[in-house]
């Protein structure tokens, strides 16, 4: 047949901008696989990391994943996340490595952080680096986006990271096309961000139009929060309360799924993925700015945890 | 809707961060909390004014020196297209960063400070926008604050680079008189430029047509990754996991896996894991073959009857972006799509002077930045097709051996 004839046939052969974004995902997936002797997927139990597992599936199956899924728990992770984790890799059936940062505080006397929202957030770096070298990765998968925070936006798709796990913004290899230099030396890993180029709002709108399952805090549910600097912070045992703190119920959502000491809530009433999305449409402030408590800290907070090793 | 991928380059300074974050801001792209941030941050500006430039610069080494170091990347999305901006920077040190931004833009912001017209970097940036093939230039000629709005000078302007655009061959060249700190032009026609009778650059930027720059005549499909579960009930299932570069691939179409020269047939083909009739770039699938063939990773499965070159041997044009000098006959390993081999570097026809855009062909070395003519020599065979031809199917990295970073950027001839 002649391909021409064909091609001016009434059919429309083109990707909307989900399908070109998934397809490059899928394609960066493979390229791990193709690559890396031990790769890992670094899975946090929040939506970015539930559309990497979507997205690996796409790209293995009926093929087990050529990695397991690593998560780096910090103790203070909400429930619900927790026991959909669980769920989640009883369902595919995939393998889960769990490390504790607890364990890495008591085996290296790290100290730990004091406070009202006394986060472990740095802390994880420690356990992260402890578990690249336990198991040999040379290659960690990460749900990180460039829109999410300015030094993100930087860093290359596939990220390479020395014997210390430091990332150098300053000499980043070069990056063309499609084509991903996955070569490293020993004690060297490379970090891979199949889903660099999406917003917020194309996670979820892949997550609606794929029907993808969330944690349920994801929606809109009653919780006991208190207020704190304009953000609602959820009473849990791992933050203090102050007598001068206002503890009251509210309808919350959340907006990203981190430790019970670092993200905010939402206030909201949006139950289901359609409502969400309208709201997360009309939101005038970012992801981070709306409900991460750690990275006001300073302008450079999350070069800086990056440079140390930090996802 | 469609993606539109593109890219602002230009000298150092002449505004092309200034000009993303005027885009974000016009377009209100940008949330409360971001622009909180950067109005804390803004320095020697007076009261109410914010340096849009910090919208990019998201590295603590640009914000203290005022200079983009390496790309970044940004999104914004109108009801007509979604974008991802590659934030470029101007400064020749770091040319390989704009390399790295460049090779996946469908379009090209060539800035020029309307004060200093056409300058090397211009060169330098034009040339490398010819060299990747980026199929459609936007001249941005920014500052027309500074002069006044001069028509005799954007005219001036346009003369110069009509020339550079002639040299180099590059096609679909627009070009608009903007001012970035101003927002002259970008998001709205205007009231400084009337002479202007172009659109102003976003409606520019969210019509121009891009769906035609994938090829879906040349069918090639390189194979990333082999499936085979290997379980009881899937025994006999073996899948080519790969993303279709381009064409249009079918059941039953007749194919040849390259370099090998075997010929089978396409017995089934899978997306996301659900069988379809037919598939075309860019989608990722699973291609299911007739016979049981020995295929791994870095083979191309190329439509029968297609024309495609197979060789150990070919001519490149390369950009060299390492600090260390190129050195003929020194061995790197060169990465075309999925595949890898090793490869000698045996002969430089010429180099590029980048201000006379001719060709030189006595020098000394070749260092970082320079563009080359030069003749590649592969351990083993590469199915490829010229640059020109098919970009898809014609780049190829050479990494070092020892440092393993990428040190080249390869347009086969
Ligand atoms: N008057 C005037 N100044 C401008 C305009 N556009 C940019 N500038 C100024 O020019 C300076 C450099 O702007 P940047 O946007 O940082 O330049 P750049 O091209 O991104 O520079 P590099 O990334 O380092 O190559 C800043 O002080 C801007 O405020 C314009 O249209 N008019
Ligand atoms: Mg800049």
């Amino acid at each position: 047949m002649n391909a021409n004839q064909d091609i001016s046939s009434s059919k429309i052969r083109s990707l909307d901008y989900l399908e070109q974004l998934e397809s490059e995902a899928i394609h960066i997936f493979r390229e791990v696989a193709g690559q890396f002797e031990r790769p890992s997927l670094l899975f946090s139990g929040g939506k970015d990391s539930i559309t990497l597992v979507h997205l690996a599936l796409k790209a293995f199956r009926p093929g087990k994943f050529p990695f397991p899924l690593v998560h780096i728990d910090t103790g203070h992770n909400f429930k619900e996340a927790l026991d959909f984790r669980d769920e989640l890799v009883e369902q595919i059936g995939e393998k889960l490595i769990v490390r504790k940062v607890a364990d890495t505080i008591k085996k290296k006397h790290l100290t730990e952080p004091k406070g009202k929202f006394a986060s472990r957030n740095a802390l994880q770096t420690y356990t992260l680096l402890d578990t690249i070298e336990e198991f040999n990765f040379d290659c960690c998968i990460g749900g990180a986006r460039r829109d999410e925070e300015k030094a993100r936006a930087k860093e290359r798709i596939f990220s390479i990271r020395d014997e210390f796990g430091q990332w150098n913004p300053k000499l980043q290899r070069p990056e063309l096309w499609n084509i991903y230099n996955g070569k490293i030396n020993k004690g060297e890993n490379v970090r891979v961000f199949p889903i660099s180029n999406w917003t917020e709002l194309d996670v979820w709108n892949y997550i609606r139009k794929e029907k993808i399952q969330l944690p349920s805090i994801y929606f809109s549910h009653e919780r006991e929060v208190i207020e704190h600097e304009g953000q609602l912070i959820a009473v849990s045992e791992f933050i203090q309360i102050e007598s001068t703190d206002k503890v009251t119920k509210k309808k919350v959502r959340y907006r990203t799924v981190g430790d019970m000491t670092c993200t905010a809530a939402v206030e909201s009433t949006a139950a289901t993925l359609e409502e969400v999305v309208t709201e997360i449409i009309a939101t005038k402030t970012s992801e981070r700015g709306e409900t991460r408590i750690d990275d006001k800290v300073s302008e450079a907070a999350m070069e800086d945890r990056k440079k140390n090793g930090y996802f | 809707m469609d993606i539109l991928r593109f890219i602002t380059a230009g000298s150092v300074d002449d505004g092309k961060s200034t000009l993303i974050g005027r885009l974000l801001y016009d377009s209100k792209s940008i949330m409360i909390d971001q622009l909180e941030a950067i109005e804390k941050q803004t320095k020697n500006k007076e009261e109410g004014e914010i340096d849009l430039a910090l919208l990019t610069d998201g590295l603590r080494a640009e914000r203290e020196q005022g200079i983009t170091i390496d790309v970044a990347y940004k999104y914004f999305t109108t009801p007509k297209r979604k974008f991802i901006i590659a934030d470029a920077p101007g400064h020749i040190q770091y040319t390989r960063n704009m390399i790295t931004g460049a090779s996946n833009a469908n379009l090209a912001i060539i800035l020029i400070d309307a004060r200093n017209g056409v300058i090397e970097q211009t060169r330098r940036h034009s040339i490398i926008a010819s060299l990747l093939g980026i199929k459609h230039i936007v001249v941005a000629i920014n500052k027309m604050d500074l002069v006044n709005y001069s028509q005799n000078i954007y005219n001036n302007i346009v003369i110069d680079y009509a020339e550079v655009a002639k040299t180099l061959e590059l096609q679909n060249v627009t070009y608009i008189p903007i001012s970035a700190l101003n927002g002259d032009n970008i998001v709205e026609k205007s009231k400084n430029l009337l002479w202007y009778e172009g659109e102003c650059l976003l409606s520019f930027l969210e019509s121009v047509e891009v769906q035609s720059d994938i090829d879906l005549h040349h069918a090639r499909f390189p194979v990333q990754y082999v499936i085979r579960p290997q379980t009881d009930d899937l025994h006999d299932y073996r899948g080519y996991a790969g993303k279709i570069i381009s064409g249009i691939y079918k059941k039953g179409d007749s194919i040849i896996i390259q370099p090998t020269g075997i010929e089978t047939i396409i017995s089934k083909i899978e997306i996301g894991g659900v069988e379809v009739a037919e598939a075309f770039a860019p989608q990722s699938v699973v291609l299911h073959l007739e016979d049981d063939i020995d295929i791994s990773r870095g083979d191309l499965i190329v439509k029968k009857d297609e024309q495609l070159q197979v060789s150990q041997e070919f001519e490149v044009l390369l950009c060299w972006m390492d600090t260390k000098p190129l050195q003929i006959g020194s061995k790197y390993f060169l990465q075309h799509n999925s595949k890898n081999v090793r490869s000698v570097i045996k002969n430089i026809e010429y180099k590029l002077d980048v201000n006379t855009l001719t060709k030189e062909f006595n020098f000394e070395k070749i260092g970082l930045n320079d563009v080359i003519k030069a003749t590649i020599k592969t351990a083993s065979p590469l199915a490829f097709d010229s640059y020109k031809c098919l970009q898809a199917n014609g780049g190829a990295i050479l990494i070092d051996e020892t440092s393993l970073v990428t040190v080249g950027a390869c347009m086969i001839q």
